[in-house]
């Protein structure tokens, strides 16, 4: 089945756009027929994605873009965060150990423990990163 | 729900301190059983949880035990969450007490998800706190 594309939004890379971010998940998720509890799920793991970009690479530079994609493939949601910030260095970005009681680290974590699959990488010519998020929804 | 100021709910002592964060996030303080109560209400994202880490250290830098109350805590990210994990640690390193209570569901969701739901002192509410408190 083809995927449908079911939003593709333009946000600038500031804090306060976070709220937007959420209810388009959300909203997405709803209609794709996912359960509240995997709503909610997903747009943890979506916060936490965007986060990353304003944070680690952006930098807190509120210029940047942050391109979001949601589509349907009858079986999973494909989410893809594009930013056109420098590349970051993809060896960085794990998830820590949970054991160590300490503030920070835990947006990899969370969205690797929500979603089925992550990739990332960088855009062409170093043009900025991209990261997919796949979540079975059958 | 965005800033401005709304009366808490009024606990022994009544409310010390109303206020206003970011974007989602109210706040307000006030005593209880020997502890400053910090409740907040809203979205702790990413836009407001500089200010909820700032109320945190205020009450602690002024060497008062500190609940926060989370009943009203409709989302919490990971940089919330680090603001609560720093007053564990800060009231730890000064002999300080520090709990959450009337954690909502939302809330729970993501502490669970970071395994900090047995790592926090948490109650229902102050009164179980104090109790538990002897």
């Amino acid at each position: 089945m083809k995927a449908e594309k079911l939003l593709e939004a333009r946000f600038p890379a500031k804090p306060e756009r976070l709220c937007l971010v959420r209810s388009l998940v959300k909203s997405a998720a709803t209609n794709s027929g996912c359960s509240g509890e995997l709503c909610e799920k997903l747009v943890i793991a979506l916060n936490e994605a965007c986060m990353n970009v304003i944070q680690h690479a952006y930098k807190g530079d509120e210029s940047g873009e942050i391109v979001l994609e949601i589509l349907n493939n009858g079986s999973e949601l494909l989410f893809r965060l594009k930013d056109h910030a420098a590349p970051i260095d993809l060896d960085s970005v794990k998830p820590r150990n949970l054991d160590e009681i300490r503030p920070g680290g835990l947006g990899v974590h969370f969205i690797r423990e929500i979603m089925d699959e992550c990739r990332m990488g960088h855009l062409e010519k170093g043009t900025g990163n991209f990261l997919e998020m796949t979540k079975r929804i059958d | 729900m965005h800033g401005g100021t709304r009366a808490g709910p009024a606990g022994q002592g009544g409310v010390q301190n109303t206020s206003h964060a970011g974007e989602g996030m109210n706040y307000t303080i006030r005593e209880e059983g020997g502890y400053a109560v910090l409740e907040l209400t809203g979205e702790v994202d990413l836009s407001c949880s500089p200010d909820a880490r700032k109320q945190i250290l205020q009450c602690l830098d002024g060497n008062r035990n500190l609940l926060v109350d989370m009943t009203r805590v409709t989302y919490i990210d990971s940089s919330g969450v680090a603001s609560l994990v720093e007053g564990y640690q800060t009231a730890k390193k000064k002999g300080l007490k520090f709990g959450l209570v009337g954690v909502s569901g939302a809330a729970m969701s993501v502490l669970q998800l970071a395994r900090l739901d047995k790592v926090f002192p948490i109650h229902q509410n102050v009164q179980e706190r104090l109790k538990a408190d002897g």
